[in-house]
């Protein structure tokens, strides 16, 4: 027993070392794949360009479609903002996968040695990070044309947790989209049926912050956004592999 | 040419034979309803091809599991098949509804939760043919179904939760946030045979278009074997 024990206890230091090597690795090849997102937008500011340019004119749009006055204001301005985000994100989404499937670079990240599900966090932060970009522009515009201060910790936290459920579907589907014939027109049928319980919790919960409802009153929505992001992360974490394999 | 196997004969026979049943029941059998009258009729076919729906769509979501874990191309023909019938249900259960509706809550639609969920699932598997017919490599049409048909499913209770809490923090004015509210009724026990009557009935209507519709995707792909080999010789 004596010299059987000390030999298990090496042999679980190598595994927990390899385990804790490999994550660290895991979370290296994520980085380096939201690193070549960044660097080529940085490079090229295409995406967020076109973002910010769609969504300013989706905006100016609202503005002439439901005649933005004060009173109608206050109580639109979450629809607003998440209408625009979402028609902008579908842009990002679909730009984003297709850059990686024209170029071939798709290939590339497939055939490099790294977990398949590493360049699915990697693609869905890179677009998180556009997508929090462009509302972070958003928001102070919208604030001053309107006069509206939107600058609350609540909305903010808010606008991230629906930002990251967005990015979680949209990336997955937005990679079965960009395979198909269709695939431009593909993304926004694949995405908004199934973002509907996101974007109406969404849109709520912004209401409530802005216009100074109750906490006990916003949370059920708070609850259900959260649940909406752990439950679909974890089926694009399941389900990403089906989806690139050749 | 290949016969149609006889079991399936015989099943399509007992369906057609059992739904002349199920519309005499609903239709004669069951007593009228106090206050709706004969309009209250409609329920009976109503529910039961709800339930076809949400089942052809449980279905689509359990192959297509089964599909991605195994990768065999029969799974993914049921998959298609089971949500090709489940579109038709669901779309006869918003009609239905609607007909129902117009005397009853005197609107054909209000935005009450069941009847937007329904709608939304119509629109995500509307999307799941489109889906499909963007691809061509069969191989990656099936995994792309089977994925979005596990997606779409998980995004629908969900949808109903949402809308849900969003009616009943906002109550709505015009017709009724609560369908039993307006429209409610007991059923006699009747009227609860010719209910579960046309639960079964409907069930094995979708057992009976599932096989035929495997059997003609069958037919279809030998077809196309045969035209590659002719072009081909």
């Amino acid at each position: 027993m004596s010299e059987i024990h000390p030999t298990s206890e090496l042999v679980e230091q190598k595994i927990e070392t390899r385990a804790d090597g490999s994550l660290r690795a895991y979370l290296r090849s994520i980085a380096a794949i939201v690193w070549k997102d960044l660097a080529a937008e940085f490079r090229s500011r295409e995406l967020i360009g076109a973002m910010l340019v769609f969504a300013a004119l989706v905006i100016l749009i609202f503005n002439f479609a439901l005649e933005l006055d004060i009173r109608t204001r206050e109580a639109v301005t979450s629809g607003v903002l998440w209408v625009t985000f979402a028609f902008a994100g579908t842009l990002g989404l679909n730009r984003s996968m297709a850059i990686e499937k024209d170029r071939g670079c798709l290939d590339g990240l497939l055939l490099a040695p790294v977990d398949r599900n590493a360049i699915y966090f990697g693609k869905a932060i890179g677009n998180l990070f556009f997508m929090l970009i462009v509302e972070a522009i958003i928001l102070p515009m919208y604030s001053v044309l309107y006069n509206v201060n939107l600058f609350q910790p609540g909305l903010i936290f808010v606008i991230l947790l629906g930002s990251i459920g967005y990015t979680a579907v949209g990336t997955l589907l937005a990679s079965m989209a960009v395979q198909a014939r269709t695939r431009d027109m593909l993304l926004p049928i694949l995405l908004f049926p199934v973002l509907i319980p996101l974007l109406l919790a969404a849109v709520k919960a912004s209401n409530g912050f802005l216009l100074g409802f109750e906490m006990a009153e916003i949370m059920p929505w708070i609850n259900v956004m959260i649940a909406y992001d752990v439950i679909f992360i974890a089926v694009a974490f399941m389900v990403f592999d089906f989806i690139v394999e050749e | 040419m290949e016969r149609t196997p006889k079991a399936l004969v015989v099943l399509t026979w007992v369906t057609s034979a059992v739904f002349v049943v199920a519309l005499y029941l609903v239709l004669f059998w069951a007593p009228q309803e106090a206050i709706m009258g004969d309009v209250q009729r409609v329920f009976y076919f109503h529910v039961a091809a709800g339930w076809v729906g949400a089942l052809a769509f449980l279905v689509t979501a359990i192959v297509g599991g089964i599909y991605l874990a195994r990768g065999e191309q029969r799974w993914d023909m049921i998959a298609v098949a089971s949500v090709e019938i489940g579109i038709v249900f669901t779309f006869i259960n918003i009609v239905t509804g609607s007909i129902w509706a117009r005397p009853i809550w005197n609107t054909w639609w209000t935005w009450d939760p069941r009847l937007v969920t329904a709608t939304i699932m119509l629109l995500i598997y509307i999307a799941y043919i489109m889906l499909r017919q963007g691809i061509e490599d069969p191989d990656r049409r099936a995994r792309f179904g089977a994925v979005y048909g596990i997606v779409g499913f998980i995004s629908v209770p969900l949808t109903f939760l949402s809308i849900r809490i969003f009616r009943t923090i906002h109550p709505i004015v015009v017709g009724s946030s609560d369908p039993t509210a307006q429209g409610a009724f007991d059923m006699t026990a009747d009227m609860r045979v010719a209910f579960f009557f046309s639960l079964f009935t409907f069930t094995l209507i979708y057992i009976t278009l599932l096989w035929h519709r495997l059997r003609l995707q069958n037919l279809m792909e030998k077809i196309e074997e045969r035209k590659l080999t002719a072009l081909s010789s």
